[in-house]
């Protein structure tokens, strides 16, 4: 149980159950879709930029609790970052899920998400949203793929 | 000490045969003890796959260690063992399905292969641009997409026989579909998502009344339920090795021999060939001629064993006690709050296929493996059947003969504990 509460932390059940920024934006300066094959999670990223500034982030989908806490966390966190701040959140999280490294102070409540290096079946649904990201900051118009 | 499957049985209400004692036939599969995440393995994904009995691992052991060679070929000692096993295991599934002859039964890889392979040598020559082939909406991806890709390619489409909020069958409806531009009917024996037995045989009387073949797909039947390919009249019928106790990568094409003389080879190479120049081929005799290349010897000796080994235990006796631990989990699954049942067909196979209100399949599927739970989740290669019920994923946890109400209870205890996290 405690080891399940390490992965289902209280933060992560909250955002799966009433995720936040789970909205389309109208005109959205950058958007990407985002698949996982294996469980069918998708997720749709919206960007509202100003120059390099995210001054919105939002995302629709669906997805198991993992991947819908990772992608309303990932919004409440990029809000007001740059484009370069972004980017390095991503690989700084991507270490933080696959015990690649040592969870950096820049990822702020993203590190709930730690627990999942524990689950190695599970990373794909963690990251599911920040690969979205990364297309949707490179203008992807392909959905991205988990596979 | 534990207790006797009788008396298992006796407290889940049941009436299974004296001789069938499921503690004694735990202790032949050595899987099954085991720990994971420290807890004792409660194994319920049977419809993925079933675990190997000690006689079936022993069979694989024995090919390998002392009779390993090639079939149909050598003149040496060796290979002459190899090639008795090999055809005394074709043997075997004849007197599985009471085939009329050892010639009807072709080795294959699995399930998949024998429905591509009947598309491609049966369906292929049969259809052109209008003509249709018709499935129901319960079949597993490997019973839709080779007949997809078929009718992309020769202009012919698909009819989707409907299933109702059960899961069964619309037959007024399927038969109303087999009409005069049908060419092939495919459908499931047993559905891998909800568990429905089809009514096969008022399928293949329906179909054939029209002069209509019918492929059936075996893969979640032939470890449940006694099958007479003759009483039944299907002019093919396909399944696995892996789901029957056997090894991977063994599976059966049964078809009517009328029918396979007809048909073209499948692939070419070695073994499925009588004379070759570089003018022109003859092929083989049945079945050979659609077992091209070196088959999976061991694969369908280990498949002879599993069959002996399912004799032994007794099909009934297996359905039996299966059909009681379906009964048992659907009635205690009702304790879990929130719980839906997906597919509740009168006549089903011992699958429990569910969602749970708020929780996504692979978050109950990942909480149920730490508590040592294994069953399956998220769309089970039937996407259709997902966006029937209206649901993304189900979580499906699916009996053997060697389950007990104990795991039954587990895996309750395990929803619980779900309920309890996602509270």
């Amino acid at each position: 149980m405690e080891e399940l509460r390490n992965l289902y932390q209280e933060v992560i059940v909250d955002h799966s159950r009433r995720p936040r920024n789970f909205r389309a934006i109208a005109d959205p300066s950058a958007t990407a879709e985002g698949y996982n094959p294996l469980c069918g999670d998708k997720v749709t990223l919206y960007l509202k930029l100003d120059g390099d500034v995210i001054r919105d982030v939002a995302f629709q989908g669906s997805g198991c609790a993992i991947s819908t806490a990772s992608a309303s966390l990932l919004t409440e966190t990029l809000k007001g970052k740059t484009t370069r701040e972004a980017q390095a959140l991503f690989d700084s999280f991507h270490k933080l899920v696959t015990a690649s490294g040592p969870a950096g102070k820049e990822l702020g409540k993203l590190a709930v998400l730690a627990g999942v290096r524990e689950y190695p079946m599970r990373v794909k649904c963690a990251t599911l949203a920040w690969h979205t990201l990364r297309a949707a900051l490179k203008g992807e118009r392909r959905p991205v793929s988990t596979e | 000490m534990n207790p006797t499957g009788t008396e298992v049985a006796a407290a889940a209400g049941g009436r299974t045969p004296r001789e069938f004692n499921v503690w004694r036939i735990r202790e032949d599969f050595p899987v099954l003890r085991q720990t994971v995440h420290g807890k004792p393995l409660v194994y319920l994904d049977n419809a993925a796959t079933t675990q190997k009995p000690r006689a079936v691992i022993a069979a694989l052991e024995h090919f390998y260690t002392a009779d390993c060679s090639n079939v149909h070929r050598g003149v040496h000692l060796l290979s002459e063992r190899a090639t008795a096993a090999y055809e005394e295991a074709r043997r075997k599934v004849q007197r599985f399905l009471n085939a009329a002859s050892e010639r009807e039964v072709i080795f294959v890889r699995g399930t998949t292969e024998a429905i591509n392979l009947v598309a491609h040598s049966f369906g292929r020559p049969r259809l052109g641009p209008g003509d249709e082939v018709l499935l129901t909406h319960m079949e597993h991806h490997s019973n839709i997409v080779p007949w997809q890709l078929l009718c992309q390619e020769t202009g012919a489409r698909l009819r989707v026989a409907p299933i109702d909020d059960r899961g069964e069958l619309i037959f007024e409806e399927f038969e109303r579909l087999l009409g005069p531009r049908t060419r092939i009917v495919a459908v499931a024996h047993v559905s891998n998502a909800l568990g429905t037995v089809n009514p096969v045989r008022r399928i293949i009387e329906a179909a054939h009344a029209r002069g209509l073949p019918v492929l059936v797909d075996g893969a979640q039947a032939a470890a449940h339920i006694r099958l007479d390919v003759q009483a039944l009249d299907c002019d093919f019928y396909a399944f696995s090795g892996h789901k029957l106790y056997g090894p991977n990568g063994i599976g059966v094409l049964y078809g009517k021999a009328a029918w396979l003389e007809q048909m073209p080879p499948y692939q070419s190479g070695g073994d499925m060939i009588r004379t070759v120049t570089f003018e022109k081929t003859t092929f083989n005799e049945l079945p050979w001629k659609f077992e091209a290349g070196t088959p999976n010897i061991a694969g369908a000796i280990g498949l002879g064993a599993a069959l002996d080994y399912l004799d032994g235990v007794g099909l009934e006796n297996a359905a039996t006690w299966e059909q009681e631990l379906l009964a048992y989990a659907t009635r205690r699954i009702a304790s879990v709050p929130g719980v839906r049942l997906i597919g509740t067909a009168r006549e089903k196979a011992a699958v429990l296929s569910f969602v749970l209100e708020g929780v996504h399949p692979h978050d109950v599927a990942t909480i149920l493996d730490r508590q040592g739970v294994a069953v399956r989740a998220g769309h089970v290669c039937a996407q259709p059947v997902m966006e029937r019920f209206g649901v993304p994923a189900i979580t499906r946890a699916s009996f053997a003969f060697y389950n007990t109400p104990e795991e039954v209870d587990a895996l309750i205890a395990a929803l619980h504990k779900v309920r309890e996290i996602f509270r």
